[in-house]
């Protein structure tokens, strides 16, 4: 896999390019959705659409596979460059939601302590908040799809631009998990249905 | 009188023998036979990479095709009587392939490669016909056409079709063994292979004297290399077989499948039988003309042009030599050697820098399912890099291509990756 190893990390472990993810250890199923819909066109990024635009479902499957195996150390824990008030709210709608605009907390599908869940919902942490204030934008402008019911288009259209900012920037903050497993399928409440995550 | 009721005859047996196809159908054994021979030529045709969109149903069409005279959406050619070719007869199908028209007469725009397809057999066309009968049908009506004035007037077609336009099957040279008139029928006919692989000028023609002489693909930046001469694609050098795995596997001894040509084998040249691809391969090395003299390597280095030499260098030992070779040679066919490789040295430098800045893979195939990618570098190197190390490459270990500037780098940066 030394073809994503210049962007990505020898071990999926993310660049100092604020705008490349962490791959490793996130779940096969979710990673695998990704490359096919990279490949397919849906999910557009030039460069990932050109590099997988001929290659077989079983070849990405591998390196999905692959890729969830690994467990790189997580990089140093961003230092926090909004104000205190700011990230409370972050950590506030990460963790509890707004019960009154109807997001749901963010821990309620990718887990307490954020390592996302079997097979298909990615772990939040070692990335950077551009990353994440880049792909929430994305769902809320319709330019990153997934399988309906597109429970992540749903939230992400109820958070507001300093929301987004808000959750980028405590996500992003986030120390290394001490378990840095995804939790087992089904063992989440999930109050949205997935079209990406069966039931 | 008599000449007239000889014609009466001869058109009501041709009518008894226009019933034969469909009494076939009531023969399964036979009727699977030709629709198995269909899938195939539609495979060896490439059909499906323009008439299926990404994520759409197969053969639904709706593939948007850039041009340079506006975009252009594929056909709807399942057997949907409203929105795809469900109405249409076999002799109708064949109108199209062979002359380009659509069955009220009007001129198809040549996107479809009806210049190649003329070349196919009537025989051929009816098995792809049968095929394409067969596939599900999907209701999805065709987009219209996006061309900019005066291009959307389909009569400009006509003038097309007096300079560019040859109408006429496939003649086998006598001369030649059949598994050479084979793959010349296959190059010429459903491959059309000189779509990319002649010079497209500016009136959207390609000219019959230029055949197989390469070219810059337009809207898609990738140089189509000649397929005549040895110092570009030309295979005058390769031995049989390594034409074959490359065309079959994507991967071969003297350099990989990439840019353009990945999709020709994913969609199409990986599906086809030993005895064709060998004769394609026979057709293709017997079409490159002798090398001529080398020509002189570049001029002695200045010292601006031997600092770039050694930037490249070093760039080189850093980022490429680990899968590469330090002096170029590769480990094939998963690494393909540098060294002596005619795409690198070719004189248009477009596909190898546009290797450098973004990478790729060959396309996955039966024969080599996990093909090793190249990670892209346009993120890292800068295009004074990219210009140093494409020079270093294309100048080094007996390597006689001319020199990058860093400007043609930058230029390819923005190249639309479709």
């Amino acid at each position: 896999m030394l073809a994503c190893a210049s962007c990505h990390g020898a071990q999926g472990e993310g660049t100092s390019d604020v705008y490349f993810p962490r791959l490793a250890g996130k779940p096969a199923g979710y990673l695998y959705n990704q490359l096919v819909a990279f490949r397919d066109g849906r999910r557009k990024y030039p460069p990932m659409n050109y590099l997988l635009e001929f290659l077989p479902d079983d070849y990405l499957k591998k390196m999905a596979d692959y890729f969830a195996s690994l467990r790189p150390p997580f990089p140093e824990p961003a230092i926090p460059t909004v104000s205190d008030a700011i990230l409370a709210r972050g950590e506030s709608i990460v963790k509890n939601g707004d019960a009154q605009r109807g997001i749901p907390p963010c821990a309620s599908c990718h887990g307490p302590s954020f390592g996302g869940m079997e097979p298909a919902i990615p772990g939040l942490l070692g990335l950077r908040a551009s990353y994440i204030s880049a792909q929430l934008g994305g769902w809320r402008y319709g330019t990153r799809t997934a399988a309906a019911p597109d429970c992540m288009q749903i939230v992400a259209s109820l958070l507001t631009e300093d929301d987004v900012k808000a959750v980028a920037a405590y996500l992003s903050s986030r120390p290394a998990p001490a378990d840095p497993s995804f939790a087992p399928q089904g063992s989440l409440p999930m109050p949205l249905a997935c079209g990406s995550e069966p039931r | 009188m008599q000449r007239l009721s000889t014609k009466l005859i001869l058109l009501l047996a041709l009518c008894f023998a226009g019933v034969t196809p469909a009494s076939a159908q009531q023969n399964p054994p036979a009727n699977a036979e030709l629709l198995k021979r269909g899938e195939y030529l539609a495979r060896a045709g490439d059909c499906i990479a323009c008439h299926t969109a990404r994520e759409g149903k197969t053969f639904a069409g709706g593939l948007p095709m850039k041009t340079p005279f506006g975009t252009l959406y594929t056909s709807n050619i399942t057997p949907d009587p409203q929105t795809g070719i469900g109405t249409w007869t076999s002799d109708q199908f064949y109108r199209m392939m062979h002359d380009g028209r659509f069955p009220d007469g009007g001129l198809v725009y040549p996107a479809m490669p009806f210049g190649s397809y003329t070349k196919v057999t009537r025989e051929d066309s009816d098995a792809i016909y049968a095929f394409l009968r067969s596939v599900p049908p999907v209701k999805q009506v065709n987009k219209p056409h996006e061309l900019t004035f005066p291009f959307n007037n389909r009569s400009l077609i006509i003038g097309w079709r007096t300079l560019f336009f040859n109408e006429g099957e496939f003649k086998p040279d006598p001369t030649k063994s059949a598994e050479w008139n084979r793959g010349a029928y296959l190059v010429e006919g459903l491959g059309h292979c000189g779509m990319c692989h002649t010079a497209i000028n500016a009136l959207g023609g390609s000219s019959e004297s230029q055949a197989f002489e390469g070219g810059l693909i337009p809207m898609q930046y990738w140089y189509a290399p000649s397929l005549t001469s040895n110092k570009e694609a030309g295979l005058g050098d390769w031995s049989i077989q390594e034409i074959v795995d490359y065309l079959r596997t994507g991967v071969s001894a003297r350099g990989a499948v990439y840019g353009p040509m990945a999709e020709v084998v994913y969609n199409s040249l990986q599906y086809l039988n030993d005895e064709d691809i060998r004769a394609m391969a026979v057709y293709l090395k017997g079409l490159a003309q002798g090398s001529s003299p080398d020509k002189p390597p570049p001029a002695i280095p200045s010292a601006e042009s031997s600092l770039l030499l050694s930037l490249g260098k070093q760039i080189y030992d850093r980022d490429c030599a680990s899968c590469h070779g330090a002096t170029g040679l590769g480990m094939p066919p998963h690494y393909p050697p540098l060294a002596g490789n005619q795409s690198i040295q070719m004189a248009s430098a477009v596909n190898a820098i546009r290797m450098v800045l973004n990478g790729g893979y060959p396309p996955g195939t039966a024969g080599n399912p996990m093909p090793y990618g190249m990670p892209p570098f346009a993120q890292r190197l800068s295009d004074d890099e990219v210009a140093a190390v494409v020079t270093y490459i294309r100048t080094s270990w007996g390597n006689r291509g001319a020199p990058v500037s860093a400007r043609q780098a930058n230029e390819l940066r923005t190249a639309t990756l479709k």
